[in-house]
């Protein structure tokens, strides 16, 4: 496959990002700082995904991130849950 | 310069903004003192982001669609749908972080005034049986 660099470039960054976001769930002090990590890389793994099916030209990808939000957004509604301690 | 390279330019200026707010958001989430700042980093600016990265892959789209090509319609539409999912879910899912943060004894650091200090923790912790 032929990837234009500014795709690269931008697939790149938003890993970098992600890196970061890895960095705050293994050194965070309490559990909401590991929850606000997981919600970010979430968001940015979606992003990455539209880019990545626009530049490879697999459209698929880009239903894949449909999904892929309103999966993240139940399971962060389940871990916020869990955290406030009550019953469901 | 004809349209086609006036539509790339504005999409590689749209891609560029997007990249830019996302390495903001993981900065400011290893930056930020506390979990509530930390949370106004990482949910705004990774939807600020998301918003220009779908807008230039719209206007890619459009593009394709504008000549021809019959995948810039599915391009156009399906990311639509992404970036309506992304609009919806993302405040909404900040907002049930924050209420567990606050309700599970996670004070906000440095700040002055506090509105829902003293509250109880559960509203309907004393009428089990009504749930």
């Amino acid at each position: 496959m032929n990837f234009e660099p500014i795709y690269l470039t931008v697939l790149g960054l938003l890993v970098l990002s992600m890196v970061f976001c890895i960095i705050r769930v293994f050194i965070g002090r309490t559990a909401p700082d590991r929850v606000v990590g997981l919600d970010t890389i979430n968001t940015l793994v979606i992003s990455s995904m539209i880019v990545y099916g626009f530049a490879s030209g697999a459209l698929i990808y880009i239903d894949v991130a449909i999904v892929y939000a309103l999966l993240s957004y139940i399971s962060t509604l389940f871990i916020a849950k869990y955290l406030e301690g009550g019953e469901f | 310069m004809s349209i086609s390279d006036v539509v790339n330019y504005i999409a590689v200026i749209l891609l560029a903004i997007g990249a830019f707010f996302n390495i903001l958001a993981g900065l400011g989430l290893l930056r930020f003192p506390d979990v509530y700042t930390r949370l106004h980093a990482g949910t705004k600016c990774t939807t600020f982001g998301a918003i220009f990265i779908c807008g230039s892959v719209i206007l890619l789209g459009l593009k394709m669609w504008y000549f021809g090509n019959p995948d810039g319609s599915v391009l156009t539409i399906h990311t639509l749908g992404a970036l309506i999912a992304i609009l919806v879910t993302n405040p909404t899912g900040a907002h049930a972080i924050a209420r567990a943060a606050h309700r599970s004894g996670v004070k906000p650091v440095g700040a002055v005034v506090d509105d829902l200090e003293g509250k109880p923790a559960r509203k309907s912790a004393s009428k089990k049986e009504g749930g």
